[in-house]
């Protein structure tokens, strides 16, 4: 029997942990002497006001949606991929590779090339990790986070010698050619007279973020093997008794969540720089397992929640611009709410279940 | 009541900011961030120095992501802030794109070229300065070996390594130069301990005199330096503070300069490429009490000498970038 009802746990825990988050967000920002309210006002102006504000908020969203369904699949099977960031950087050197050595015809083409690359790029990387997981017992935790680091140095290593273009200075790759240029949401809903979306770097892999989103959501919740991984991640002894391997969930799962935090490279590489920088993934991997955790691992609550991050994202830059806050500052802001929603969830959760069962039990007793 | 009056008092400031912004020079620091001893730290130098002149303010933004370069011209230029100074290589890219969108407002890039006519290109002829400080060092070395520590393994700091080892040349010809490059990332700027190694390896290979061009993996390269007893240049800013007595010059790189002429002239800046060289100030060595014991007027005089004649033409320093080669040192 459940303590709280269902809409409790989904809307009202979170929305106290923001609203905590924000008053103490608040209280930082009156420290250093400036106003709460114009500094809110600054970040809905900034993010939500402005359809070029709505390109930037999107276009982080996507990472974020991206990369918290990839924790979220891995955790039906309790599996705690933090290697996002690593699966998500050599994700992008799949779509370099493939952007820049394949000639695409035009860019539908090229986009589902690039995604394919991509998430095998990004499957791979998670594999080794999930291979020693299923194998050798080595803690999956542990594994993903020191291929993070494996995975920048592999970057580092191919950008500067490999494919950095001959007498450039930035580590990077060559400009992709002409066709794989991804059309942004500026391409696609301005018309003549109104430019709408202005420079902002939102394109059409938002859109394919939204569709993994019902993908991730069919696979769990309406296949076999979503089954089995939640099975696996319930019980691992009830599962292996039901026959289900729990070698192959592991692998399989990581997999799946590999290849997501992969296909986050496409919005960033391909979508936005147009060729692969080495700073890519600006820690989109890591805020994904916040994005997952507030968003219960649904699909749904990541949607929300990438777009909960993407507008502090994007207010915080707006902050920065317009503001005497020092970026420090607006990382602790953001750093607050990642704090409340994900990792002090039972500071809120638990009053409220207390609350809760005591209504019950009052509404019980009257009852009799 | 009193919220609703607090509301209306916070949009109001709010336009008033804004009106005021209007006119506003900003400034756009790269991923180093504002205070990197440094590159940036001069640029910020720069803003403050024509801000405290003229009594008026600049925007400035210190970047969290690659993301946000593109946004800050953007928003900066729809904002009216007029012109928009960038620091770094790094925003060539974006500026080559964002520029033509704004044909009304004035960009000024340091370190880059973009061919835009509404852009003010900065560069610097480091290779003048670096063969003035070689010079320097090759005077005061009584091993014949100097080294040299670069950042970053790009062209602009070989352009660094290669006029030192020119200047080492001209006053020695039998005289060796050991160069060395911190690494081949950003992250390379910034790792004073791997600064610190790389100096203890050219001492051993009989260095007494070491020029650091790697920002802040530079302040690694001073202190070891100091404590071992030799020589060292520093760069950029004025660094012979740092470790007076033992802190030979610093090869002086006015990007300070170059922000407040930009600020200066304000809408009205000039575009087009802007070479800042030895001609015009905008490069050279730094002499002031903490280094004076340290240079004899005859090697002032040999120094200055060749100085005036890089800047009337009569003597060229090679430029590695003009074709990617350099005479005096291979990498």
């Amino acid at each position: 029997m459940d303590k709280m009802p269902g809409w409790a746990d989904a809307v009202l825990v979170p929305l106290i942990s923001l609203i905590l988050a924000a008053i103490l967000s608040a209280l930082v920002i009156i420290g250093i002497g400036e106003d709460p309210v114009a500094a809110f006002k600054l970040m809905v102006d900034g993010a939500l006001m402005r359809s070029s504000g709505w390109g930037y908020t999107l276009y982080y969203a996507t990472n974020f949606i991206f990369t918290g369904l990839a924790v979220s699949v891995a955790f039906h099977a309790r599996l705690f991929n933090i290697g996002g960031e690593g699966q998500a950087m050599i994700g992008g050197l799949g779509v370099a590779l493939a952007c820049l050595y394949i000639p695409w015809p035009n860019w539908y083409v090229a986009l589902i090339g690039a995604t394919a690359s991509a998430a095998l790029f990004g499957a791979m990387w998670a594999f080794i990790p999930a291979y020693l997981q299923a194998k050798r017992g080595s803690h999956i935790v542990i594994t993903t986070i020191m291929f993070n680091f494996i995975a920048a140095a592999v970057l580092n290593y191919v950008l500067v010698n490999i494919l950095r273009p001959q007498g450039a200075m930035d580590p990077s790759t060559a400009k992709f050619p002409e066709p794989t240029h991804l059309p942004t949401f500026q391409d696609m809903f301005s018309t003549a007279e109104t430019a709408m979306f202005r420079g902002a770097p939102a394109n059409v892999t938002f859109f394919l973020a939204l569709v993994m989103c019902l993908v991730v959501w069919a696979l769990i919740w309406r296949t076999r093997l979503g089954y089995e991984i939640r099975a696996f991640g319930e019980s691992e002894s009830a599962a292996k008794y039901a026959g289900i391997s729990p070698v192959k969930i592991t692998v399989v799962a990581m997999l799946i969540s590999g290849g997501l935090a992969g296909m986050m490279a496409l919005n960033t590489t391909m979508g936005e720089a147009e060729r692969l920088v080495m700073n890519a993934t600006e820690g989109a991997g890591f805020i994904g397992i916040a994005v997952a955790l507030m968003g219960r691992s649904h699909p749904f609550g990541v949607l929300l929640a990438a777009l909960l991050f993407g507008f502090l994202y994007q207010g915080g830059a707006e902050l920065a611009l317009w503001t005497n806050i020092p970026r420090e500052l607006i990382v602790v802001i953001q750093a607050l709410v990642i704090l409340f929603t994900g990792a002090l969830d039972n500071m809120v959760r638990m009053p409220l279940e207390k609350i809760f069962l005591a209504r019950r039990r009052a509404q019980s007793g009257s009852a009799r | 009541m009193t919220l609703m009056t607090k509301l209306y008092g916070a949009a109001a400031a709010l336009a008033l900011t804004a009106g005021a912004a209007a006119a506003e020079p900003a400034l756009i620091f790269d991923l180093g961030g504002k205070f990197d001893k440094s590159f940036n730290e001069a640029a910020f130098g720069g803003a403050q120095r024509w801000a405290e002149e003229t009594g008026e303010s600049f925007r400035e933004i210190e970047l969290q992501s690659e993301a946000q370069r593109e946004q800050a011209l953007r928003r900066f230029a729809e904002n009216g802030n007029n012109p928009i100074v960038m620091t770094g290589f790094a925003f060539g890219n974006v500026l080559s794109e964002v520029a033509p969108d704004y044909p009304d407002t004035k960009f000024a890039i340091i370190d880059m070229v973009v061919d835009q006519p509404n852009v003010r290109s900065v560069v610097f002829n480091e290779h003048e300065g670096s063969y003035l400080v070689g010079m320097m060092a090759a005077q005061a070395s009584e091993s014949g070996t100097v080294g040299f520590i670069g950042g970053m393994d790009i062209p602009l700091i070989r352009k660094f390594a290669c006029g030192y080892a020119q200047g080492v040349l001209a006053v020695n010809p039998d005289a060796t130069v050991v160069a060395n490059m911190t690494g081949t990332t950003p992250a390379a700027w910034n790792d004073p301990v791997k600064g610190s190694e790389l100096t203890k390896a050219q001492i051993s290979q009989g260095a007494d005199v070491v020029y650091a061009a790697a920002g802040g993996t530079g302040v690694g390269v001073l202190q070891t330096a100091a404590d071992e007893g030799i020589l060292s240049i520093g760069v950029d800013s004025n660094q012979n503070y740092l470790h007076p007595g033992k802190v030979l010059t610093s090869m002086m790189k006015r990007v300070d300069n170059a922000v407040y002429d930009a600020m200066t002239m304000g809408t009205d800046l000039e575009t087009g490429i802007n070479v800042m060289g030895i001609a015009n100030g905008g490069i050279g060595y730094a002499m002031d009490e903490h280094n004076a014991s340290l240079i004899s007027a005859e090697m002032q005089a040999t120094v200055d000498a060749a100085s005036a004649k890089i800047a009337s033409g009569e003597l060229t320093v090679h430029d590695y970038m003009s074709d990617d080669s350099c005479p005096a040192i291979s990498f």
